[in-house]
């Protein structure tokens, strides 16, 4: 019992991140029909956007101390964060210390706005393009960004801590009433199921509750006909085209504490993010939020010992097989719409 | 003439005379010069310009005309080269039974895979070879260890005794052809050139234009016709009587026939694999050689192969020491300023050279470098023509 609510709690967090890279990426083709294969680099800028404003707040200047010395009794050169100065000494290492939860305050914008500046300088001109096309012009896309991020971050992954304040683990069995140290869950992985969570529900209310949602959600279902009715349709498709990259923005953010960013994140992601997308079925968001948790979730139970003992690498392949048998046996997918990509 | 119509056997004659006098063409440059690190004409790397030409030709025969966009064809060129080194390692150093071995096995592994994956097409269809070359990548790094290596992959060594050869106690055996190792180089120097001519060369050479020769066969042939029928429209052509999913299994068998063999030559090269050939990345690069060159066109898919495994060889190699010596004219500041500018594209950022113009091919030339050079010869056909009238002629009013 103990070693499946682990496997469920160790699921969770993967799977909450294949959910929102699989939510922009249903967003993106359920509105504007385009197979976006740069959306996992989306999710890499969001890491390192955060990345970036960590090293914002960190900018310091260098000061002698002239209290404390080096072996060789020369003053000791201190950086101090110009945070110091602006907030006093407390509140600016605290400020530091948070700087992962607040640069979703700093990503939301340059996501929209990277969302944005594609979809009209690049997508926009592929639409009337075979799929073919699309993909491969993301695809260039895609290694285009990461080069550029490799160029300026190096290659090797930047460890990016979350807040002291979540740094360690919640003791879940105890909780539960199990002996305790038996299901031990680290905050931060808590943390980023809630955030999601609240992310997956935001969307989902934005397009059923809004004025907004509801002409996208029209758009959706019949392009044509909302144009026709004098609406300015193709304008709400780009502005949800930043609204999801901002959402991949948003769990690459939070998702540099689990694991630190590199260049080629986003690429390892996004090759199961499409799975996961075909397997919740094209075009359904829904969907793509079931597949994700799922597939995270069969994920972590593959990789228990018990399993590898009986099917040795089923870990590694657990995911690429689910997607095979669904697409065989359920052409949609779990909850595909029909007539969307049907072919 | 070989069944070929006139243009088509000028562009095989072309090619023949290409590959055959690559190690001259490829090094055109005086060694001492500064200018000789662009030389490609070393046997490693014009062995790699064949062997992912045979890849990249094999790629187009099922994207180009059937339409199917596989993003997982590195598995075939992954799994022919450990069908290949098995061979090797226990039957016979010869590479002609190894390329063999390598070509059936990626060909029935292909069977297999494209039974599954042709059930759909589009978007799926590339999700599902994707998923299929993962999870072959996954399987041969960890489980498949005792077949695969692992990790460390697989190399002939010192207690190989392949049943077929007399090798002596602790040789490590060598690849060869009846003898001939593939290694063998003979070296000819001009003046202040020097030209290799490699074994190993000329056999993956003729190995290509062979494979080049059958790639034209199928294009003109009836069965060509029918996989375009099947890009063109899948479901006008099976209202007319015929079934496509054959024709597609078939197409996508050689495909991967062609992806073992090219596994197979690289093994008769380099007698070692490891799994990363097979790795999504290494099928992203088969996808982006062919549209560089030309999707769809015969000569294309083997000049995009010649073009990114030239980047790969020697763009990467310009580090900016190189940089600084060639704006050496310049004044300072101006020489730091060029070379701050061009810096990110070269050396480790070719990648991001490459992307860039891949990007812009996908985007303006949809036909790939085939279709550039083609524009460029209509233009000036134009520009001579329009001379020989004497400037345009105006539209009647």
């Amino acid at each position: 019992m103990e070693a499946i609510i682990l496997q469920i709690l160790n699921g969770l967090d993967k799977g909450s991140a294949y959910a929102l890279i699989a939510l922009g990426l249903t967003l993106i083709f359920g509105t504007l029909g385009v197979v976006n294969f740069a959306h996992g680099a989306l999710f890499m800028i969001g890491a390192f956007c955060a990345v970036t404003f960590s090293r914002i707040l960190t900018l310091s200047r260098t000061v002698i101390d002239e209290t404390q010395t080096d072996f060789l009794g020369n003053p000791l050169k201190v950086d101090v964060p110009y945070l110091h100065d602006l907030f006093g000494q407390a509140t600016g290492d605290a400020i530091i210390d948070w700087a992962v939860p607040l640069s979703i305050l700093f990503t939301v914008p340059v996501m929209m706005f990277v969302g944005y500046a594609m979809e009209r300088g690049l997508i926009k001109h592929f639409y009337n393009r075979p799929h073919a096309d699309q993909i491969l012009v993301t695809f260039g896309l895609a290694i285009v960004l990461q080069e550029v991020i490799k160029y300026f971050y190096g290659a090797n992954p930047i460890p990016t801590p979350a807040p002291q304040a979540f740094a360690g683990s919640l003791d879940f069995g105890a909780l539960l009433g199990f002996d305790p140290n038996l299901i031990i869950y680290p905050y931060w992985r808590i943390i980023y199921f809630v955030f999601s969570a609240i992310i997956i529900g935001a969307v989902f209310a934005f397009l059923q509750y809004t004025t907004f949602g509801m002409v996208v959600r029209a758009g959706m279902a019949d392009r044509e006909t909302v144009g026709l009715l004098g609406i300015n349709i193709d304008k709400r498709f780009t502005i949800m085209f930043g609204l999801a990259a901002a959402v991949a923005g948003l769990a690459g953010v939070m998702y540099t504490p689990i694991n630190s960013p590199n260049y080629h994140m986003g690429m390892d992601f996004l090759v199961l993010s499409f799975v996961v997308v075909v397997v919740g079925g094209m075009g359904s968001l829904p969907g793509a939020v079931l597949a994700g948790f799922l597939l995270g979730i069969l994920e972590s139970f593959a990789s228990m010992r018990e399993v590898l003992e009986i099917l040795p690498g089923l870990n590694q392949i657990i995911i690429y097989l689910v997607a095979i048998i669904i697409l065989l046996t359920r052409p949609r997918g779990l909850m595909g719409r029909k007539g969307v990509m049907e072919d | 003439m070989l069944g070929l119509t006139k243009k088509d056997l000028q562009l095989m004659l072309i090619v023949t005379g290409l590959t055959m006098l690559a190690p001259f063409i490829l090094n055109p440059f005086p060694e001492s010069s500064g200018m000789a690190q662009f030389n490609a004409g070393y046997p490693d790397l014009m062995q790699r310009f064949v062997i992912f030409g045979i890849f990249a030709i094999g790629f187009n025969l099922l994207f180009g005309l059937t339409g199917y966009l596989s993003f997982g064809h590195a598995a075939f060129l992954g799994v022919g080269s450990y069908g290949a080194i098995w061979m090797m390692k226990l039957v016979s150093l010869n590479v002609i039974p190894a390329i063999f071995m390598g070509v059936i096995v990626a060909g029935i592994f292909s069977v297999a895979v494209g039974y599954i994956c042709l059930r759909r097409s589009g978007i799926y269809f590339s999700i599902l070879t994707l998923a299929i070359a993962q999870m072959s990548y996954a399987l041969a790094y960890s489980v498949l260890t005792p077949i695969t290596g692992g990790e460390t992959g697989l190399q002939i060594k010192s207690t190989d005794r392949p049943l077929l050869s007399n090798l002596a106690e602790g040789e490590t055996g060598r690849a060869n052809l009846f003898g001939m190792d593939m290694r063998q180089s003979f070296e000819l120097s001009v003046g202040d050139w020097l030209f290799t001519f490699n074994v190993g060369y000329y056999i993956a050479a003729v190995v290509m234009l062979i494979a080049f020769y059958v790639s034209i066969r199928i294009f003109r042939s009836p069965f060509g016709l029918m996989l375009r029928a099947i890009k063109s429209n899948q479901t006008r052509m099976s209202y007319t009587g015929l079934n496509p999913r054959p024709h597609t299994l078939a197409a996508f068998v050689i495909s991967g026939m062609y992806a073992g063999l090219a596994g197979g030559l690289l093994v008769a090269m380099d007698t070692q694999v490891g799994p990363e050939r097979m790795f999504w990345t290494a099928s992203g690069e088969v996808v982006l050689m062919t549209i560089l060159g030309g999707v769809g066109t015969l000569i294309g898919p083997v000049l995009g192969a010649g073009v990114i495994k030239y980047m790969e060889n020697i763009l990467s190699k310009i580090n900016k020491d190189v940089l600084h010596e060639w704006f050496a004219f310049m004044p300072d500041g101006l020489e730091d300023f060029i070379v701050f500018l061009v810096y990110p594209f070269i050396g480790k950022g070719w990648h991001l050279t490459l992307g860039i113009l891949f990007m812009l091919v996908v985007i303006f030339l949809p036909g790939g470098l085939v279709e550039g050079g083609q524009r460029i010869s209509k233009w000036i056909k134009n520009r001579r023509k329009a001379k020989d009238t004497g400037g345009s002629t105006e539209p009647a009013e």
